[in-house]
């Protein structure tokens, strides 16, 4: 005799791809890495074990918000900036749902910038996709707060003079408690990744490379052509040493606070020197220090988990709260709330 | 000597001192005793914005206005029977509003050369002339209370600071009033400073004694209960109301209250009354922003949550976009609107109703909802209930505009009976094999479909969808026929709320519109014009958009229409364009409610220029 909850475990096991595929077409750009995003999504969802009517995908404004009309599940398309606060009245009102925020580096470095950084210390349990392009895609190729200095775009024809921001970083420095960055090139890391966010209870925020290839193609082509990828790109991996290179002969030391990239094929240089991983080191200093080296022309992008640690969730707080007023309290009985204060009758 | 009792059928009383005096709570607690011994009271808090604005100076007057009579009443008052002044600044300041033969019960102790300076005196007016056209009655408060607390061990600031319950003490006796509430009162708020209690229930009694023993008070008064329906009772600010018709609806529908929000006066007390309200499944989240608040309403309604959102004027402006988006996916959500003094940070203490045009047409695009207001205190919380009754009903947002005014402002409010109220149908679609999101009922209403709901996946948000269908649909047709379905399902609510009543002869020279927290003042002054003999009807609307199905009718059955508002005319702009009628105005936004003198002289200009004109 199967019982009821192993019938839904077996229901749950036959979601596949297809499921999530919804009728309609998808419109991005052909060549556009939120393709692969999409395909990888898919792919994953059907593997966490949650019945496909709670998963719910909630976007801001950009090329990357229209995520939620490509996925045949619950989807909500914002305005721009305000994803994560609509995710957050969700989460919290239906702590049961498992909630994907697909947003870009405008949609969620800039104008919603507010609203990402307090989810993140609230610590709301959301899944946050940050497509990131380093350019304003929608409205056709403006600079974005992720864009390097000096970059070339439609609204700083002499270069970009604004200092970009380190995602990464900014969510750590705000409390977020799993920090990852994959690629879009990188399928299978991507994979891992979602499946690694998905999993976490707590706040999960993915970076994603994404090349945008009308208005900023090749801007991670570093990372992903075969001939330079292996000794731009650290694979972070827990536990592991922080290794590089075709031969993973490179690896990260650490020296007077600063990490170097040291030749393990010279005699000074032992394996021994190399910085392990730990993603769920409680302080986050390591962490920090990997999220800003993507900046630093001398040193490989780390890509990978940064950080996964454990803290209760508001939303899981919230409801912890309102079972112990009740518990205290008892069930509010909306006569006698009325009723209180000081009254008095009129006959 | 017992001291003769004088019978009185209404008092306007304020009490006034520095914003750290506690004037706000002797107000508080004097209008909770005279309501529990009956009589009806409407009460006008005024404080600045500052917490503690520069002690003993004009800005930093602080006063709370109370109107109790054994009469039906909806208003604070115009004009004030008895100051209370705690400082110079005190009379300075409120000087002006007091009646002719005015009772000023001054703190006698604070009239000294520093205070004068600061209030901006340069003489003593106690010592001359200056108020001889009131009753000035000085008192040493303070001193009478530091001997009464001689023996407290209080520090000599802890003192003083109970110097309030002294001047309340003698207003109780003045008034005939008891101290039993306020001692119960204090026994429970300072139940674990029991020091702290027993020095204010001392003073209390001081005050009240020092009245029977001064041979300053020749007579004292007494004010019969007033007459109201039968019933239990309790007096609530328009604010608890609001969050208690919050709560209610929520139980009414039997889902569950999501309440987004962000500080904001005056506002911030229906979030903070809310979040006590955790057993009966009440959530608030106390946003980042206003943006915040209104969004996560929104995930909620998404979410199958009755949603609500609450601010003032700068909050409304900055949900803008998020209405629409509300307007967009037609998901039921609640706006309430707290108004305040505007533009801009304006005046974040005084009230005003000038969000109106905001609320109807503060929107990028066509991007209709309903628009609500509430009258008085008490009526807050039918509104907002009705509020949430419409948003489920027809799945749209809805904005309820309340003030200032009636927010902090507290009457009598006669408890119903929960299992009276109308239950609010809640229905959300559970299966459907031919299912749409933007399918729709007789309502025009499309279905509420809470995620995590099998087989009834779907997408909505804020680009605009096919008909029916519900994909994103940029075909210009159907844009077309989209706006225009919205405009008519929130058109459509007219058949679903009352007709407007007009008060008294239902045609004839004059009548008096009005909306929102205008009520009192008109009512007042209508009725006082009436006694003198002048025909002139009243009439309030509690629904702005759409407006009562008969209101075109009624505008058509009076020669001329007066339309009385806190704001420079912005019902009057509205019943202009909608009805092609010149209502005649009357303006003033002072950040004070409006006063039915003022109101009342309108009405006999109108009137007797209309006699003139018929003369001619």
């Amino acid at each position: 005799m199967t019982t009821k909850s192993e019938i839904k475990q077996k229901e749950i096991k036959q979601l596949t791809y297809q499921d999530f595929v919804p009728e309609n077409e998808v419109k991005w750009c052909p060549g556009c890495g939120d393709y692969s995003i999409l395909a990888q999504v898919q792919r994953v969802l059907p593997e966490l074990g949650i019945e496909k009517e709670k998963f719910v995908c909630v976007s801001g404004i950009g090329c990357s918000s229209r995520f939620p009309y490509y996925m045949n599940t619950y989807g909500f398309h914002g305005i721009h900036g305000r994803a994560a606060a609509i995710a957050t009245g969700l989460k919290v009102s239906r702590p049961e749902l498992s909630i994907w925020v697909a947003t870009g580096d405008g949609d969620m470095m800039s104008i919603g910038g507010n609203h990402f950084i307090h989810a993140c210390r609230k610590n709301i349990d959301l899944n946050i996709l940050l497509f990131n392009n380093r350019i304003y895609g929608l409205t056709k190729g403006q600079y974005s707060p992720t864009s390097r200095k000096g970059m070339v775009t439609k609204t700083s024809p002499y270069g970009v003079v604004d200092h970009p921001f380190k995602p990464i970083a900014l969510a750590i420095g705000s409390g977020a408690t799993f920090v990852a960055r994959t690629i879009d090139r990188e399928p299978k890391h991507m994979q891992e990744m979602i499946k690694k966010a998905g999993a976490h209870k707590g706040l999960s925020f993915v970076e994603i490379y994404q090349n945008c290839v009308i208005f900023n193609d090749g801007e991670f082509n570093h990372l992903t052509d075969k001939n330079t990828r292996d000794d731009n790109l650290l694979v972070l991996e827990h536990k592991k040493p922080m290794l590089f290179g075709k031969e993973k002969d490179k690896g990260i030391k650490l020296v007077d606070f600063k990490p170097i990239v040291i030749d393990l094929n010279k005699k000074e240089n032992s394996i021994d020197d190399v910085l392990i991983h730990d993603e769920t080191d409680e302080i986050p200093m390591r962490a920090m220090m990997l999220a800003c080296m993507a900046e630093d022309s001398n040193l490989p992008t780390p890509i990978g988990v940064f950080r996964r640690v454990y803290k209760s969730t508001y939303d899981g707080d919230v409801h912890l709260q309102l079972q112990e007023v009740n518990k205290k309290y008892g069930k509010g009985d909306l006569q006698k709330l009325l009723t209180s204060g000081n009254t008095w009758e009129i006959k | 000597m017992a001291k003769e009792i004088k019978k009185l059928e209404s008092v306007t009383v304020r009490f006034a001192g520095d914003s750290g005096d506690g004037m706000q709570l002797t107000g508080a607690r004097f209008g909770d005793t005279t309501a529990l011994s009956g009589k009806d009271i409407a009460t006008l808090p005024d404080y600045p914005s500052e917490i503690r604005a520069p002690a003993g100076t004009t800005s930093g007057v602080s006063g709370f206005q109370l109107n109790f009579s054994s009469q039906a009443i909806d208003s604070p008052g115009d004009q004030v029977d008895v100051l209370v002044a705690m400082n110079p600044a005190a009379v300075k300041v409120n000087i002006k509003d007091l009646k002719k033969n005015a009772i000023i019960i001054v703190n006698q102790d604070a009239f000294d050369v520093k205070n004068l300076k600061l209030a901006g005196y340069e003489k003593n007016p106690l010592e001359d002339d200056s108020l001889s056209a009131f009753k000035v009655i000085p008192v040493p408060v303070t001193t009478l209370t530091k001997n009464a607390l001689e023996d407290s061990g209080l520090s000599p600031k802890e003192i003083v600071r109970c110097k309030n319950f002294f001047a309340l003490g003698l207003m109780f006796w003045l008034y005939s009033e008891s101290l039993i509430p306020t001692i119960k009162w204090l026994e429970e708020k300072f139940e674990k400073q029991p020091e702290i209690k027993e020095a204010n229930i001392k003073v209390l009694k001081a005050g009240y004694n020092f009245g029977d023993n001064t041979r300053l008070f020749t007579e004292r008064y007494k004010i019969e209960p007033a007459k109201l329906e039968p019933g239990v009772y309790r007096n609530v600010s328009g604010n608890e109301a609001t969050a208690l018709g919050c709560v209610t609806a929520s139980l009414l529908s039997n889902t569950p209250l999501f309440l987004g929000s962000y500080p904001i006066t005056p506002a911030s007390e229906i979030l903070q009354y809310l979040s006590k309200y955790k057993n009966y499944g009440v959530i608030t989240f106390q946003a980042e922003d206003e943006i915040a608040g209104i969004t996560s309403a929104i995930g909620a309604a998404f979410g199958g949550s009755l949603a609500v959102t609450t601010t003032s004027g700068p909050g409304l402006a900055l949900k803008t976009e998020a209405i629409g988006l509300a307007v967009m996916t037609e998901l039921p959500l609640v706006i309430i609107d707290v108004q305040r003094g505007g533009p801009s940070t304006g005046l974040p203490t005084k009230t005003e109703d000038s969000d109106l045009l905001q609320a109807v047409y503060g929107r990028n695009g066509e991007a209709p909802v309903v628009v609500l207001c509430a009258s008085s205190p008490k009526d807050c919380f039918y509104m907002t209930i009705e509020a949430f009754r419409i948003a489920v009903k027809y799945m749209t947002p809805v904005i309820l505009l309340t003030d200032g005014y009636i927010a902090n402002g507290s009457e009598p409010f006669k408890i119903p009976n929960v299992d009276d109220l109308p239950k609010i149908e809640v229905k959300f679609l559970e299966e459907g094999r031919e299912f749409y999101p933007y399918m729709r009922n007789a309502n025009l209403a499309r279905p509420w479909v809470k995620p995590g709901t099998p087989g009834l996946e779907h997408r909505i948000g804020g680009l605009e969808k096919s008909h029916i269908f519900g994909n994103v649909s940029y075909d210009s047709e159907n844009h077309d026929f989209m706006c225009k379905l919205r405009a008519e399902k929130v058109a459509s609510v007219q058949k679903d709320i009352p007709d407007l009543e007009v008060l008294y002869e239902q045609e004839g020279k004059l009548l008096v519109l009005g909306w929102g927290g205008t009520y009192g003042a008109i009512y007042h002054a209508v009725e006082k014009a009436r006694k003198v003999g002048m025909k002139v009807s009243q009439a309030h609307l509690n629904f702005i958009n759409p407006f009562p199905s008969n209101l075109g009718n009624v505008l058509s059955k009076f020669k001329k229409i007066l339309i009385p508002e806190v704001n420079l005319g912005q019902l009057a702009r509205i019943i202009r364009s909608e009805y092609l009628i010149k209502p005649i105005q009357f303006n003033k936004v002072r950040g004070l409610p409006l006063k039915s003198f003022e109101i009342q002289s309108k009405i006999l200009e109108i009137l007797s220029e209309e006699n003139n004109d018929n003369q001619k």
